[in-house]
């Protein structure tokens, strides 16, 4: 097990892809020290900028886990392409996290920037604070989203969280912004509490389960009917009466939205078209 | 300074030499008989070919849609990049590369000379900024003049000299090249929401038929005497069955054509020869052209050759983006560009699993093998539109090589292999040939008298390329050809050796060629044309020409017209 901590608090943004299990393993902890990163403009060794210690005691002798210690919200991509092992961050954390990851555990005890889990395609993040926007959407421009794996919030989201996902989970059990599952192709994005404006714009498979108040949904979709209970997955099942929305239909869509019937009193117009 | 390229194997078509052990000696960017050989630089090319530098006949390279391409494509940066050296600029991009970027990666394959096909004269400036940013390589401009509607005015009366004049100060003006037409007719009917449908349907309000537009311009371009034939983009491009619009479109310029020398250029010919009724029952349609093409002399034509890779098209049709984004559902972006001409753009993913892109891969090739005279069809991808132009290295391993198309042959669309005809053509390319499709033929359908050949006065572009012919057999060892032309091991530009194994060594500016039209007479601007810019255009024409201190590098090329 290797804990690393930041011998500075960072003032440039830092892009870490080699803090990743993957390229620890097999590594001493000398070699490790010598992984470069970038610094700003500068190319920096990891071992100027974080102290690294390897856990010998621990029971897992593999270095496939790692821990960071401190404030890491100036560091981007920790955990971009991973495939295998874990990471734990005690403190927040920046941009790109787990980017591209295929598999492994990143959990953050902390709040997580901008496009976290971003074009994913499997393997599990774990945030305890807020996430903020772009959760688990890919790069600017593109459309290639999330493909596999599953995302678990305990706080809240920014906006566009899920947009083009191609297929995975994402669980938030806090609030979420705007546009939550925009132009969403497959999966599940479930928001337990409030979802901002316009969810599941330009959608066309897959389903948004929203727990909370969510103030209008979009003109174009249209009322199913009122289900007793909405599925997230095998084992988790919200029970609470839900009206269903089908849509988007500006893109022919099939997509599913699913709103909390008793947090939203003002959707009752829509039992008259049923 | 001279310079001295040693005992390679030179392919040199223009001037008869295939494979001739030789020197090519250089002098003050110029080829010359001869250079005092104790002073001059030696290049030892030994086992290497020697070929005149490339030359790209049709590649969207610059200008207004390339970077609105950019702006569209965020994602298309991010995975290619290039960081900065002492020597080169950074740059970023895959399908549209950022202006350095665009230079270096065409001198690093040995290209020396590109031509931008697309410019809207509204536009000019634009582009030509953006060649002043192109490094090492020398390009060029064809203005958009196919819809412009002094054109169509002109040609509907019939006033063929007085439109000839017009064109001439267009592209002295625009510091264009040649005449281009992009779906003569139907972008000026895309004004109206509609499309021509062949080469009979008429342009609303304008009252004149693609047949009229292209034959009108294939006369002015007799009348001004310029290097180029037109250079068309057939209407229908990109519908299934549309090859006998590209059939009849030929057709109808035969009786223009002189002495055997070619009247026009059917540019991205892949895109117009597909055959059937719609996309499910799409088939090649390569037979029939190339049955066409080499049974007439008045003809030259440009693959468009499809790569599977995510790109993004972009051509001034804008009716026939309008249909490619009904088909993606990807993101657009539509163009109208004033009196003359529009535009589009729209990023495509080419998959082999895809029927459809199959066929076309298929037919790109079919084109290039079936033709049998290589002076008649040259290699592009229509960049970016068919592809990056990067992938030339694969496209002449293709050409050169059975078991390079069977090897990609097997992992395309089941239903679209048993369909393709490649499997039926025994045709493998020699180097000799490969240097007319990717230079001298492309040279001499240009009319570059300096370019694309090795002959003593010729421009000293170069390229060095570390293949052995003696030794390598293309047909079998196609990888290895392919690893050669990927990265030239010496591209010499003007004399100057810019490129050795595939790094730039040297950051130059490269020259833009335009043309200066000189019409008998002085053109004069009339009063009539003053109150059209004034009622027409946003632009003052005052303000419209781009002038000489406008591009950093000029080389005028003067052409004496006949009106």
């Amino acid at each position: 097990m290797i804990h690393l901590y930041p011998k500075k608090e960072f003032d440039l943004p830092l892009i870490a892809e080699c803090i990743n299990p993957d390229v620890f393993q097999n590594e001493t902890c000398e070699k490790i020290e010598q992984l470069k990163i970038w610094e700003g403009n500068s190319q920096k060794k990891l071992g100027e900028l974080f102290k690294v210690e390897e856990n010998q005691t621990a029971s897992q002798p593999e270095k496939t886990a790692i821990t960071i210690y401190g404030d890491m919200s100036k560091v981007r991509k920790i955990g971009a392409c991973m495939q295998n092992g874990e990471i734990m961050i005690q403190g927040n954390v920046g941009m790109h996290l787990g980017e591209e990851m295929k598999g492994g555990k990143i959990t953050v005890h902390g709040d997580a920037g901008g496009w976290a889990g971003s074009m994913m395609k499997g393997g599990v993040i774990e945030i305890h604070g807020n996430a903020s926007d772009y959760l688990g959407a890919p790069y600017r421009g593109s459309s290639e989203g999330m493909r596999g794996g599953k995302i678990i919030i305990h706080g809240n989201v920014g906006s566009e969280t899920g947009a083009h996902i191609q297929n995975g989970m994402i669980k938030i059990y806090g609030s979420a912004g705007q546009f939550a599952g925009f132009r969403m192709r497959k999966g599940i994005i479930y928001v337990q509490n409030d979802c901002g404006g316009r969810a599941g714009a330009c959608m066309t498979e897959g389903t948004i389960i929203v727990g909370g108040l969510l103030e209008s949904v979009l003109p174009t979709f249209s009322i199913e009917g009122v289900r007793k209970k909405a599925k997230i997955e095998e084992d988790e099942v919200v029970e609470s009466p839900f009206y269903l929305f089908l849509g988007d239909l500006t893109e022919s869509g099939k997509g599913r939205l699913y709103v909390a019937k008793e947090k939203n009193p003002h959707l009752r117009i829509y039992e008259r078209l049923l | 300074m001279e310079l001295l390229v040693k005992n390679g194997f030179v392919y040199d078509p223009l001037n008869g030499i295939d494979g001739e052990k030789m020197d090519i000696a250089v002098k003050d960017g110029k080829i010359v008989e001869k250079v005092n050989e104790r002073k001059a630089k030696k290049i030892d090319a030994s086992g290497m070919l020697v070929m005149p530098g490339g030359v790209d006949i049709h590649s969207h390279i610059a200008g207004s849609k390339v970077n609105s391409g950019r702006l569209l494509r965020p994602e298309d940066h991010f995975k290619d990049f290039e960081p900065k050296t002492p020597i080169t600029r950074s740059g970023v991009g895959y399908s549209v590369p950022s202006t350095f970027t665009t230079g270096y990666r065409y001198a690093r394959m040995g290209y020396t000379t590109v031509m931008d096909p697309a410019m809207a004269p509204l536009e000019a400036k634009h582009t030509h900024e953006e060649f002043n940013d192109i490094p090492i390589i020398d390009k060029a401009s064809y203005p958009l003049l196919g819809d412009w509607w002094f054109v169509l005015e002109y040609l509907r009366e019939g006033r063929i000299e007085e439109c000839a004049r017009y064109v001439a100060w267009m592209i002295t003006s625009t510091k264009g090249y040649a005449i281009k037409l992009v779906n003569p007719g139907g972008l000026e009917t895309w004004g109206f929401g509609h499309n021509v449908r062949g080469l009979d349907d008429q342009v609303p309000y304008f009252c004149i038929t693609p047949r009229e537009i292209i034959r009108g311009l294939c006369k002015v371009n007799k009348l001004l005497n310029l290097p180029h034939t037109i250079h068309v983009h057939t209407n229908n491009l990109g519908k299934p069955g549309n090859y006998v619009t590209a059939v009849e479109t030929m057709k109808c310029v035969e009786d223009l054509a002189l002495e055997n020398k070619p009247a026009i250029h059917i540019t991205h010919c892949q895109f117009c020869a597909f055959k059937g009724d719609d996309w499910r029952t799409l088939e090649s349609g390569s037979e029939d052209i190339a049955n066409y093409v080499n049974g007439h002399s008045h003809a030259t034509m440009d693959m468009g050759q499809v790569i599977f890779a995510d790109t993004t098209t972009m051509t001034a049709d804008g009716p026939f983006q309008f249909a490619l984004y009904e088909l993606s559902g990807n993101k657009w972006v539509n163009h109208d560009v004033e009196t003359e001409t529009s535009g589009g753009i729209v990023p495509f993913h080419y998959r082999r699993k895809s029927y459809v892109h199959a066929v076309q891969w298929s037919i790109g090739l079919e084109l290039a093998l079936l033709i049998r005279d290589p002076w008649k069809i040259f290699m592009t991808t229509d960049h970016p539109n068919g592809g990056p132009f990067i992938a030339y290295p694969k496209i002449i391993a293709w050409l050169m090589s059975r078991k390079a198309r069977g090897a990609t042959l097997k992992k395309v669309n089941p239903r679209a292999r048993s369909r393709s005809l490649l499997p039926s053509i025994d045709r493998e390319l020699g180097f000799c040939e490969i240097a007319i499709m990717t230079r001298a033929g492309q040279a001499k359908a240009l009319g570059l008298k300096d370019k694309g050949h090795l002959g003593i006065g010729a421009d000293a572009d170069i390229a060095i390329y570390n293949v052995n012919p003696e030794t390598t057999d293309p047909s079998r060892k196609y990888k290895s050809v392919r690893r050669a032309f990927k990265q030239a091991a010496n591209t010499i530009k003007d004399g100057k050796i810019v490129v050795n194994d595939g790094e730039i060594l040297k950051h130059v500016g490269g020259a833009t060629m335009w043309l200066d039209v000189q019409t008998l007479e002085p053109i004069k601007i009339t009063e009539e044309m003053k109150r059209k810019f004034k009622e027409y255009w946003t632009v003052e024409y005052e303000n419209y020409p781009v002038t000489e201190h406008y591009l950093e590098v000029s080389r005028p090329i003067t052409v004496k017209a006949d009106v």
